[in-house]
């Protein structure tokens, strides 16, 4: 706990902090079934924006956990940084691999797509006659 | 006199007051904290690293599937008939959420454990450390039972994920006899394929109208296919039966309609959701044993003789804080999104 508060004040704190952490938890939730419920289903900026409202609010409490439950807060900074800044590495390994991944749909649904075409039929352009391939001498 | 070695100047040199010092480093602590905790911060990073890269590797197999199973109909059941209360018999993400609040209380009562032993209260440290243990215990026990629900009633495995997502719109057909009927099939919704003989009543819509019992040997039908035909037409006695009903979309290309058959969902689900929530109870449960053994340790009077705060309670808090912030993301990729 912080040195500066009281005993009082640094147990209502916890109590306060798992409120917090609930009512976002509840708040979640709540954005997940938004997103899922049938009339939001043609609306996809609704989807979108729910989205990114629940991942920001996991990155609030991911924030909340690291700096009042285990104290990050009331560390020397150069811990913190230590700990924390290591993690930003990740920031590309989500860039490249989301990319990669929506990369490998596309070329599935394209190696689909050609699958389904047809051999258009029409004259043999470019194939040699059984019949008429004494009449082909290469040059020399 | 003694003759003169070179080893009596090392000696002499080690025995200088300012150099006789072992290996502690001094007053001066790094980044003012313990070895200890210092140490459980590193570790914790690479755990961190760890659960990113399984975290990412879902992403990635996530992105590159034309469907997802929407966590709102896979995760939809709870214990006790709680689910019956709700429409369809469905109760979305509650059980989940419940799980979750457990997870997070116990990181409460640990936050209470640890501020009791930096005032040395022994029978604070041992009490609310023991709510801990029951909260992590109670997660568990939580997480048993959904493993046990996915894998006995609905029949998702690591190989096989019964959970199919519809990309088109369309009309199912009457199973019995492949006439075209109003029941509507949605695109981006869920089904799960039951396996023939353990079909529920909801299997074949809600309206309650004559009951229909799916055929139990692998074939195609009028309006479904079961599963256990090996391609040269014998029967494999070992396959799951599962049950597939037959439904027509119309083409967006041509616009003729056409058949189509409910398909598994994505392969990767079972083995991503086994192994990742695998992979985090795993963690809670070394956490569960390491606070019992901790406990255990602070109600004999262990840490008292140490005089550091309790500085080991802090320790197993800092690992037992991580696991509900892995358990964060765990929640908002397999859950919420």
């Amino acid at each position: 706990m912080a040195q500066h508060l009281s005993y009082e004040e640094s147990v209502s704190g916890v109590w306060k902090g798992l409120g917090l952490l609930a009512a976002v938890t509840v708040a979640e939730v709540i954005l997940s079934l938004l997103k899922a419920a049938e009339f939001v289903t043609d609306l996809r900026p609704v989807i979108y924006v729910a989205s990114l409202f629940i991942i920001g609010l996991s990155i609030y409490k991911a924030y909340f956990i690291i700096y009042e439950f285990m104290h990050m807060g009331y560390e020397v900074k150069g811990l913190a940084m230590s700990v924390l800044l290591p993690t930003f590495l990740l920031l590309w390994a989500l860039i490249a691999f989301f990319n990669e991944g929506d990369a490998w749909r596309q070329k599935r649904e394209k190696i689909e797509y050609k699958n389904e075409l047809t051999v258009p039929e029409g004259n043999t352009v470019g194939q040699i006659d059984a019949h008429d391939a004494q009449s082909y001498r290469l040059p020399g | 006199m003694t003759e003169e070695r070179d080893t009596d100047i090392i000696v002499a040199e080690d025995q200088k007051p300012e150099l006789n010092s072992d290996w502690s480093g001094g007053d001066r602590k790094p980044f003012r904290t313990s070895y200890g905790k210092l140490m459980m911060w590193y570790f914790l990073l690479s755990d961190a690293f760890t659960f990113a890269g399984f975290l990412i590797a879902y992403g990635a197999l996530r992105f590159s599937s034309p469907s997802w199973p929407v966590p709102d109909r896979v995760f939809a059941t709870a214990p006790f008939g709680i689910n019956e209360l709700f429409p369809n018999d469905q109760a979305p993400l509650i059980f989940v959420t419940f799980m979750s609040f457990l997870l997070i209380i116990s990181s409460g009562t640990m936050v209470r454990a640890v501020q009791e032993g930096a005032l040395e209260n022994k029978r604070g440290v041992v009490f609310w450390m023991l709510l801990t243990v029951l909260g992590g215990a109670g997660f568990l026990s939580c997480q048993a039972w959904e493993w046990n629900n996915l894998i006995g009633k609905e029949n998702m495995t690591v190989t096989t994920n019964p959970f199919g997502t519809y990309t088109e719109d369309g009309y199912y057909l009457d199973p019995e006899t492949g006439e075209i009927t109003q029941e509507e099939v949605l695109a981006g919704d869920t089904y799960l394929l039951h396996v023939a003989g353990e079909v529920h009543e909801d299997a074949v819509g809600h309206d309650g109208e004559e009951h229909f019992t799916f055929s139990d040997v692998p074939g195609e039908y009028p309006g479904y296919v079961v599963d256990g035909l090996r391609p040269d037409g014998s029967v494999n006695p070992a396959a799951k039966r599962f049950i597939h009903r037959k439904y027509v979309a119309t083409d967006e290309t041509d616009g003729k309609q056409y058949v189509r058959v409910q398909q598994f969902g994505p392969t990767a689900f079972g083995a991503l959701f086994f192994g990742i929530t695998g992979f985090h109870g795993f963690h809670v449960a070394t956490g569960v044993i390491f606070l019992l053994i901790i406990l255990i340790n602070s109600a004999s009077g262990v840490y008292v003789a140490r005089m550091n705060g309790y500085e080991m309670v802090e320790k197993i808090g800092l690992y037992w804080h991580f696991v509900d912030l892995v358990w964060v993301f765990v929640f908002l990729v397999f859950y919420l999104l």
